[in-house]
């Protein structure tokens, strides 16, 4: 983990600090800005308290950094339930010293205001809680409050940039929320005075399921990524998850795993898998990959390796019980908390939430193989692009952790696999096509290794069946005059089908990569106008100010110039001759 | 919410009651000249228009910040009437008077 993180700051520039929030330090490349206040905006719901409030909270647990919350909308209580839905212990945290919690209360209906002030209850109160535990970190959540609760637009301005200023001063890193505004990111234009970070936040609905997503609008003195990334917020808290494949710098595996079964090892150079590769196993119903997907998982079991099985298509007891009816027991290994077994149901969320699950999963159980079955179940979430950058991310997730995944494709019967139905075969490091054989009116089923990336495998279609005591793999398939030409023939054209693919599969990648690399310029142009406007704006309200400050000057000369000379009339005229 | 008793060096209380019907207090930032119209202010509107029937107490909260989080005070200065109820607050350095007396339900909102 902590090497994972020194890799993330960034070379030259502003010092950052990591907000501990996970994807947000990859996407910030390092975090918020040092010392300075980052501003988060985004409308009612989309999570800018959540996010606040994990940055205090891993600030505070992870990096020591004690963090002041100053609660606008939410009491303390009702913050401390929040957090609770979390795992956070929000009042022993506060008791530790290591949170401060403040609920500020303006209520427009019990304010009457006359003539000048300031905000300096707001500061004072600030100042103590900072005192108090020796924060380093603050959050504002939302001044947008006090514009709904303050009726004089000027003071509040000139008073949250002095506060702003103030923070910086102290070198205190502050996240401030801010409800977005019709056509520009906040209702109050506050993003003209914090000009250093700027993150948007939103809450949409696509094809009829939710998706949260997040994006860094600015940040000035750094690169950050220009997309907008969805995220979720769950019982650890909020999740981004970046955009892949960004980073290509994934070690070549070396290492070999067993696949649980000893003679598909043989096929596959004697060996076995990679570690940290991908495997597709595509066969037609009945076929048995999830049998053999049941063997994979079990053998790193009994290696005393974490194990995750997520079935799209099955109740996870139901998979239990046809492991079982094969010889496989998995219960003990769910007991002994090896083995973790998931059912995912495509239907109800987007396919990115499902991409996040399987993240937070990974993350918190951290396996070192899993299995996705059928991963086809997903096709219907989205178009074939979709798909195909959903499996990218998948294998790049399961990559930079090491994790050594089978995924399972669910191919119609007996012709040769539909190599459009997941356009991912291209990524996967090995796949392994099951087939049912017909021969002599007998039935059989047949695996064969189509690819297998780094090794010499085996080119021969092997039989095998299913006992109550596993996968066994027979011999050599023999076709039905005894000799292999029938099986060569099959091998043959299943090889050509599968350089085919993959052929027009670079291709396309190689478009979409083209295509990719033009919206991220023009995402990057639009974000560094909107940067430029943003402080012309700054700039053009500073002029302003100063413009003012001089004729106020000048007004100032004039009046005390005509004071003295009055003065002087009197002094003559009574002085002492 | 607002302790009604507590006393420290840096509240002053002016007592000019007997009925004490009026309970004000009025949080300020130290000796600024903002701070200083406030209570001039305040003291004048007092003396003239709740004689001898309230309390003021003025808080410096630059002293004692606990008691600007226990009143809940965003502003300075910030005038609270605590009683009679209904609790009003008062923000600003109370330079007119016609808006200070509305605040205080002595008079009806001046009419601009
Ligand atoms: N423990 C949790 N699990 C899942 N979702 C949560 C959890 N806690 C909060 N949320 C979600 O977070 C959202 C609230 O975000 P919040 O930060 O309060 O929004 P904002 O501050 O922008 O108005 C709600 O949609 C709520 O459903
Ligand atoms: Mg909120």
């Amino acid at each position: 983990m902590s090497a994972h993180r020194l890799k993330l700051f960034p070379k030259n520039g502003i010092r950052k600090c990591l907000t501990g929030i996970d994807g947000l330090d990859q996407i910030s490349e390092g975090g918020l800005p040092e010392g300075r206040a980052t501003l988060v905006c985004g409308p009612a719901g989309c999570g800018k308290t959540v996010l606040a409030m994990e940055f205090l909270v891993r600030g505070a647990t992870e990096f020591n950094e004690p963090g002041v919350f100053i609660a606008f909308e939410e009491t303390g209580e009702e913050l401390s339930q929040n957090a609770a839905s979390m795992g956070i212990d929000l009042p022993g945290l506060c008791a530790r010293k290591k949170l401060a919690v403040d609920h500020v209360r303006v209520d427009r209906s019990e304010i009457a205001e006359c003539g000048d002030y300031d905000l300096a209850g707001l500061f004072v109160r600030l100042e103590a809680a900072i005192k108090a535990i020796g924060a380093k970190r603050v959050v504002l959540d939302t001044v947008s409050s006090l514009f709904s609760g303050l009726a004089n637009v000027n003071i509040l301005r000139a008073e949250l940039r002095r506060l702003f200023s103030w923070l910086k001063s102290k070198g205190i890193t502050a996240v401030i929320t801010a409800e977005k505004g019709e056509g520009k990111l906040t209702r109050e234009g506050i993003e003209e005075y914090v000009a250093d970070c700027v993150i948007l936040l939103d809450h949409r609905v696509e094809n009829q399921t939710s998706i949260r997503l997040l994006r860094v609008i600015k940040y000035r003195g750094s690169m950050h990524g220009t997309n907008e990334y969805p995220f979720l917020i769950g019982s650890s808290g909020l999740s981004v998850l970046p955009l892949s494949s960004l980073r290509l710098d994934h070690k070549a595996p070396t290492q070999r795993i067993p696949t649980g079964v000893p003679r598909l090892d043989t096929m596959l150079g004697g060996k076995g898998f990679y570690r940290g590769s991908s495997i597709l196993v595509s066969g037609g119903a009945g076929t048995g990959k999830s049998s053999l997907a049941a063997h994979f998982v079990k053998a790193a079991c009994q290696r005393g390796e974490r194990a995750l099985y997520m079935s799209s298509e099955r109740s996870t007891d139901e998979v239990m019980r046809n492991m079982r009816s094969i010889g496989i027991d998995l219960e003990p290994f769910v007991k002994r908390g090896l083995l973790h077994l998931c059912a995912l149901r495509p239907g109800t969320f987007s396919l990115e939430t499902h991409l996040l699950t399987v993240h937070n999963l990974m993350k918190t159980f951290n396996p070192k193989v899993m299995v996705v079955d059928p991963i086809t179940n997903f096709v219907s979430l989205g178009t074939h692009a979709e798909v195909g950058s959903m499996v990218t991310r998948l294998i790049d997730m399961i990559k930079s952790r090491q994790i050594t995944g089978m995924f399972t494709s669910f191919t119609s019967a007996d012709s040769l696999p539909d190599f459009s139905e997941v356009g991912v075969s291209s990524q996967m490091d090995t796949w392994l096509l099951l087939r049912n054989l017909e021969c002599n009116g007998e039935r059989n089923r047949g695996l064969y290794v189509l690819k297998s990336r780094g090794m010499a495998h085996s080119n021969q279609i092997r039989t095998f069946v299913l006992t109550d005591t596993g996968i066994r793999l027979l011999d050599v398939y023999v076709g039905p005059s005894g000799l292999l030409t029938g099986s060569a023939r099959m091998t043959q054209e299943a090889q050509e089908h599968a350089e085919a693919t993959e052929r027009e599969q670079r291709l396309k990648h190689k478009g979409s990569e083209l295509k990719q690399k033009r919206q991220q310029l023009e995402a990057r142009i639009a974000s560094m106008r909107s940067e430029y406007e943003l402080e012309e704006k700054s700039l053009l309200t500073d002029v302003h100010e100063m413009e003012m400050r001089g004729k106020q000057i000048a007004l100032g000369r004039v009046e005390m110039s005509r004071a003295r000379k009055a003065d002087r009339i009197r002094g003559n005229g009574r002085g002492p001759a | 919410m607002i302790p009604q008793n507590r006393k420290s060096k840096s509240t002053t209380a002016t007592r000019k009651s007997n009925g004490e019907e009026y309970v004000l207090r009025l949080y300020v930032t130290g000796a600024t000249s903002r701070s200083r119209r406030a209570i001039l202010n305040i003291n004048a509107i007092c003396g003239e228009h709740l004689e001898g029937k309230y309390n003021l107490e003025i808080v410096d909260i630059l002293q004692n910040p606990a008691l600007a989080r226990e009143a809940q005070i965003v502003a300075a200065p910030t005038l609270i009437k605590l009683l009679p109820l209904p609790l009003r607050r008062i923000i600003g350095d109370l330079s007119d008077t016609e808006r200070v007396l509305a605040g205080l339900d002595l008079k009806s909102e001046p009419r601009v």
